[in-house]
């Protein structure tokens, strides 16, 4: 058992109508891991969860998680995976203990033992003043915390996150981050979709990046990031000044080539220890007499994940999957 | 806090029983949590009740003057309309909480349990029974208030109540496969409605049929909720007519062998996107 993978899926296929979400997608989740599943909206991060928690049939491909087929066992599975959504997932007009024992009822504990463990969880994710009340009042959140708490009750071995962090506050971000770090140290397998590479970045062991229904790379963060040419620094120049002075500064700083937009005069570089290196540049800058409009580090983010790999940007993508209204807007800018 | 804190502290061995035990103890579940928010949403349960009361005291006061040939006050008339009216209105928040649910992920939540997958949708029309009832006897009182006097055996009133609670019973049903076949809450709350307005109206509710044109008249006299007044009408007033019970009693009963497997197809295919 201990070194089956706890994800495996193969060739998933999927489609709704004309829309092919899935086109043979393949994951593997090794035990205890965190595998960040990382792709703008209509990729098909929510289906592929979708199909492994058994909400969802593939048209083909299999995948068993936790050693259970999703459809085959699919009955059993589900007391054995937890699954956390895009949205909180618990009733508004029940309170937080009532929502929890509710769910513990409905996995088939006995009334005492779902009432332990909904106290339990409660104490846990910091809900205790707020247990009493009914959810509609609670924050993001302590909502997300519910939610989560929800899909804890049967303490499973493997589970789904689903943009979880989507929504919240960066404090709320944090603190959820910090649970699932909790849940990864305690031997947890987590398959973490997110559009926020950061995100992946501090939480995944590995990540799988899709688009259009199938990876399109998988590896490290570092792995990743290294692939899109890490650090970068973009100097805007003022009017007035020549590019032409500034780009041989930069070049000699630069570990890559160094590409030129004239028309926002703009230069941007990969770089590495930028961070070190800024004060001897811009003295270098002021040096060939080029004035700045702005100067700025910039790590990675989707969008350059994207580009680099797709040759287009994700904003440009829309989804007939997961586009409706509900949703968060797709990237948030790293600058 | 330590990580282990997370990790349940005792045993979490759920209980091994029959399914059939869990089609019914989930069902059950999931009817209290609707049931336990009644009173916690006021405005619904006063809304969906002041609608009948204004109902009542409308026809009561300003067309029951007018409107003759009932064969007892207009009053007695009136009501086994007014029951089965409420009923069956009230019948369609079935369909607009199946459909909040599904909007909200909680019945994705659902379905990611090991309950009985029928539980969602029996446990939802089971709290509407349940709410529907509490609505009757409010009606029931308000009815008594304005010179409503139910004549025969109580026997007869209950089985006149049964009815009603079997026809808010099959109408939950074909408002839950209202709900679930449309995409949005604020379409199941107008496509759940809108088909009632005539089935009601057009019937044997307010006025009695026979100031109807021929061709209405033929509709209002032949169609199932029509039967289901006069059987519940028949059943108050101590002229209970053997076959226009029969007839309503197998109209419900056609309705639920129609709708249960039909709502349950319609959930089944609206969960599989």
């Amino acid at each position: 058992m201990s070194n089956r993978p706890a994800i495996v899926a193969e060739g998933l296929q999927k489609s709704y109508g004309k829309t092919q979400a899935l086109a043979g997608l393949d994951l593997v989740a090794e035990e205890g891991r965190v595998l960040g599943v990382l792709g703008p909206n209509g990729a098909g991060k929510t289906t592929a969860v979708r199909i492994l928690t058994t909400l969802l049939r593939p048209d083909a491909g299999r995948a068993e998680v936790a050693g259970l087929d999703v459809v085959k066992h699919a009955e059993e599975l589900r007391a054995r995976i937890g699954l956390t959504g895009q949205y909180a997932a618990v009733d508004e007009n029940l309170t937080g203990f009532e929502n929890l024992k509710m769910f513990g009822r409905l996995y088939h504990l006995s009334g005492a033992v779902a009432k332990r463990r909904a106290n339990e969880l409660i104490e846990r994710f910091d809900l205790v003043d707020a247990a009493g009340r009914v959810v509609k009042t609670y924050s993001g959140g302590m909502r997300r915390r519910l939610d989560l708490a929800a899909s804890l009750i049967m303490s499973p071995p493997v589970l789904f996150l689903d943009e979880p962090t989507t929504g919240l506050d960066p404090r709320g971000r944090l603190a959820m981050w910090g649970v699932i770090g909790d849940l990864v140290a305690d031997g947890t397998t987590v398959l973490l979709t997110t559009q926020y590479l950061e995100e992946a970045d501090q939480l995944a062991h590995q990540i799988a990046v899709i688009d259009h229904g199938r990876v399109i790379a998988r590896g490290t963060a570092d792995e990743l990031k290294t692939q899109v040419g890490g650090e970068r620094l973009e100097v805007t120049v003022a009017r007035g000044s020549s590019l032409d002075d500034a780009l041989p500064v930069l070049s000699s700083y630069g570990v890559g080539e160094v590409a030129v937009n004239a028309e926002m005069r703009r230069l941007i570089v990969p770089i590495s220890n930028g961070a070190q290196l800024l004060p001897t540049i811009v003295r270098d800058l002021d040096a060939a007499h080029v004035g700045l409009d702005d100067l700025a580090l910039r790590r990675p983010t989707l969008d350059d994940v994207f580009l680099a790999l797709t040759g287009r940007a994700t904003a440009e993508e829309p989804s007939a999957e997961e586009d409706s209204a509900a949703r968060r807007p797709m990237v948030r800018s790293n600058r | 806090m330590s990580s282990s804190d997370i990790r349940a502290t005792q045993s979490l061995k759920p209980l091994v029983r029959p399914a059939i035990y869990w089609t019914f103890a989930d069902a059950l579940i999931v009817a209290w949590r609707y049931l336990v928010q009644i009173p916690r949403i006021p405005d619904e349960l006063i809304f969906s009740t002041i609608q009948p009361i204004m109902f009542v005291l409308l026809f009561r006061y300003v067309f029951g003057g007018a409107i003759g040939g009932t064969g007892t006050s207009y009053v007695n008339y009136l009501m086994a309309g007014i029951f089965a009216q409420t009923v069956i209105f009230g019948s369609t928040s079935t369909g607009i909480g199946l459909a909040n649910d599904l909007q909200r992920g909680l019945i994705d939540r659902f379905r990611s349990l090991p309950m009985a997958k029928s539980a969602v949708l029996t446990g939802r029309t089971l709290a509407d029974l349940v709410r529907n009832t509490f609505v009757v006897i409010v009606m029931w009182s308000v009815g008594l208030l304005v010179g409503f006097q139910p004549q025969g055996s109580v026997l007869a009133w209950f089985e006149g109540a049964a009815l009603l609670l079997l026809t808010s019973f099959a109408f939950s049903w074909i408002s839950a496969t209202i709900g679930m076949s449309v995409r949005t809450v604020e379409a199941a709350q107008s496509a759940g409605f809108i088909w009632l307005f005539p089935l009601t109206f057009a019937s044997s509710a307010f006025v009695p049929t026979k100031s109807m044109p021929d061709w209405l008249r033929v509709f209002a006299e032949n169609q199932p909720v029509s039967l289901i007044i006069n059987a519940v009408r028949g059943l108050l007033l101590n002229q209970p007519d053997a076959t226009t019970i029969w007839q309503a009693f197998a109209w419900c009963i056609g309705i639920l062998i129609v709708f249960v497997p039909l709502a349950s197809l319609a959930y089944s295919r609206r969960v599989a996107r």
